[in-house]
């Protein structure tokens, strides 16, 4: 209950300050089985001074938003041991605990700080992981991430994406025109930062491989461009104002290169910009729809949506030969392609009767797998640790963000308080 | 008549062949520094009017609501580039008029309803664009009259999420 009110508390104040921006992150369905695990409370070296952050609730809220995991409330742990030699394994047994987080925040006399955990299994008796990262002070929240990436990493066999960032875009309606401004925003939703703010529409954020840097497509000057902006400085520039379309931006692994759709020739083709030489090749050659391009995790390939069949479906072609291979069979709407980290499937939007949905297309067999119910979902891009999509669904209150792992068994609702959100893009591990 | 339209689409097939046959190319991109954030202009807020007395001179065909020049909306079917039948009047009269007045320029707006993948609906609103501007060469427009510009599904005419307000999302606007 603590716990709750506290974070209730501070939730509050920092939505009076961002009430527009903040994610609400709510897990709607997890595993049956979730992982039982306990955080206890983490020792402070300046007793009776506030500690900065509450790490075992960021930790906490982490793991428990992830479905996977079921932990226990702060007010049902037997005790509270900062040490190895003090966690007396018998209470928590009785409790049917099987897993405990212990730990420590350190202030170094440089005004830094030291984070310390250990992950105990309480039947085995034995520390699954230990380890001391340092911080520095506005790095604590980072670390806080980092220590669920650990636990999550230690307990499923998944890599975690916990320390990690999203991009989105909101729209809000003033009494005579729409303000369209592009946010990211740690993966809890916390420390959202406007990067761009216009009455024009905005659309597909594309993170550069590295995290330092976004694509988007802009309206300013009423046609559509294709920026780059560097996230921590705020500089950008604009890659691609031709006449006609310039949208669609997507980053090559290697970050030299953004493949873009153009129409500047009669029609939308995908192009790829060489950001180094600042030369253009083209890369598809069709009459009707070429666009939404991808870049596959190897560098090789480009996945696209075209229609050149009648009705859109995904395409992939290599970018120094040409010859497209459709990769989507099933149904008569399948658009908008972003590849899994491996390489081994491809989230899309895909249309049944009059309903949009989130699915999987396995490159492996050709299947594909619908994931959400729809009926006006789009935009789905994967984690990148490959186990959950996020993705844009329309509700009652507009646009809402949303995520679904690969299996379907666990849904998150990512909401704002007020106004649209769409367009996410979940942005690479942070290094 | 019928030899007009099969003229029409002969020409049609001609564009469509043409732009098959293009080659790979090697180009230069402009880039363009934008540090200092340009101003998104917002200039269609506000429009003036005249108010000359003697109107029976300055009156326009476009004013004139019982004029097919007054059509200035053409509605597509669901994920449909195809005009229908019952814009040609309008396309014929609109054509016409670019002839008779060359300095006389638009913009085709075309928009998508919200069903689906946003890019897509972009590429979409220029095809449906696209499609109309084709029709107004072929009916003597030339092509330096007409501007194309796709909001895909960014600009919904109404924002309903139904089957009316797609019915009216999915249209190319002509704007003189």
């Amino acid at each position: 209950m603590r716990i709750f009110i506290k974070s209730f508390l501070i939730y509050f104040l920092f939505v009076s300050f961002q009430a527009h921006a903040v994610l609400d992150i709510k897990i709607t369905q997890g595993i049956e089985e979730p992982i039982p695990i306990a955080i206890t409370m983490f020792g402070w070296s300046q007793a009776g001074r506030v500690a900065p952050i509450d790490i075992v609730e960021i930790i906490t809220n982490d793991l428990a938003r992830s479905g996977r995991f079921n932990v226990m409330d702060a007010q049902d742990l037997p005790q509270n041991p900062t040490q190895f030699d003090a966690i007396n394994f018998n209470d928590w047994r009785k409790l049917g605990m099987e897993n405990i987080v212990i730990g420590n925040l350190v202030l170094t006399d440089s005004g830094n700080y030291d984070v310390s955990f250990r992950l105990v299994d309480i039947y085995r008796k034995k520390q699954i992981a230990g380890f001391r990262i340092p911080a520095k002070p506005g790095l604590l929240r980072r670390v806080a991430h980092q220590v669920s990436d650990i636990i999550f990493e230690k307990l499923t066999g998944i890599e975690g994406a916990f320390n990690t960032r999203v991009a989105y875009i909101t729209v809000k309606k003033n009494k005579t025109k729409k303000i369209h401004t592009l946010y990211i925003a740690d993966a809890d939703g916390y420390n959202a930062k406007m990067l761009l703010e216009s009455p024009e529409p905005l659309l597909s954020p594309s993170w550069s491989y590295d995290g330092k840097k976004i694509a988007y497509v802009s309206f300013e000057g009423k046609n559509s461009s294709v920026f780059i902006q560097d996230i921590s400085t705020g500089k950008r520039v604009r890659v691609s104002k031709f006449e006609g379309i310039n949208s669609s931006p997507s980053w090559s692994p290697d970050g030299s290169r953004l493949a873009v759709t153009l129409s500047k020739d009669g029609n939308t083709e995908i192009y790829v910009i060489n950001l180094i030489t600042k030369s253009l090749k083209r890369i598809t050659n069709h009459d009707g729809i070429d666009t939404e391009p991808t870049w596959s995790p190897d560098g090789q390939k480009l996945a696209f949506t075209s229609n050149r069949s009648g009705n859109p479906q995904i395409y992939e072609i290599a970018i120094n030969e040409g010859k497209p291979k459709r990769l989507s069979f099933e149904g008569t709407y399948n658009a908008r392609a972003r590849y899994s980290p491996n390489g081994n499937s491809i989230t899309l939007v895909h249309a049944s009767g009059n309903s949009y949905h989130i699915a999987i297309l396995d490159l492996n067999n050709g299947y594909i797998n619908i994931l959400t119910d729809g009926p006006l979902d789009e935009s789905p891009s994967f984690a990148p640790n490959g186990s959950m999509v996020i993705y844009a669904t329309t509700g009652r209150r507009g646009g809402q963000l949303a995520a679904i792992s690969v299996d379907g068994r666990i849904k998150q609702r990512l909401g704002l308080h007020q106004g649209d959100v769409r367009e996410p893009a979940w942005g690479p591990f942070l290094k | 008549m019928s030899i007009r339209i099969l003229f029409v689409i002969g020409l049609a097939f001609l564009l469509l062949g043409c732009s098959k046959d293009q080659v790979k190319e090697e180009e230069p991109v402009e880039v363009t520094d934008l540090t200092a954030n340009s101003t998104a202009s917002d200039e269609d807020s506000a429009q003036t009017y005249g108010a000359e007395d003697d109107s029976s001179s300055t009156f326009s065909q476009l004013d004139d609501p019982q004029s097919p020049l007054s059509v200035r909306i053409i509605y597509f079917e669901y994920d449909s580039t195809q005009i229908s039948s019952d814009y040609r009047s309008a396309i014929e009269a609109h054509s016409l008029y670019l002839q008779q007045n060359p300095n006389t320029y638009i913009t085709l707006e075309g928009h998508a309803d919200e069903r689906g993948s946003r890019e897509y609906n972009l590429a979409l609103g220029e095809s449906r664009a696209k499609a109309v501007k084709q029709q107004m060469l072929l009916l003597g427009a030339t092509s330096n009259q007409i501007r194309l510009v796709s909001y895909g599904e960014e600009r919904p005419a109404n924002d309903g999420h139904d089957d009316m307000s797609w019915q009216q999302n999915r249209r190319v606007e002509i704007l003189y």
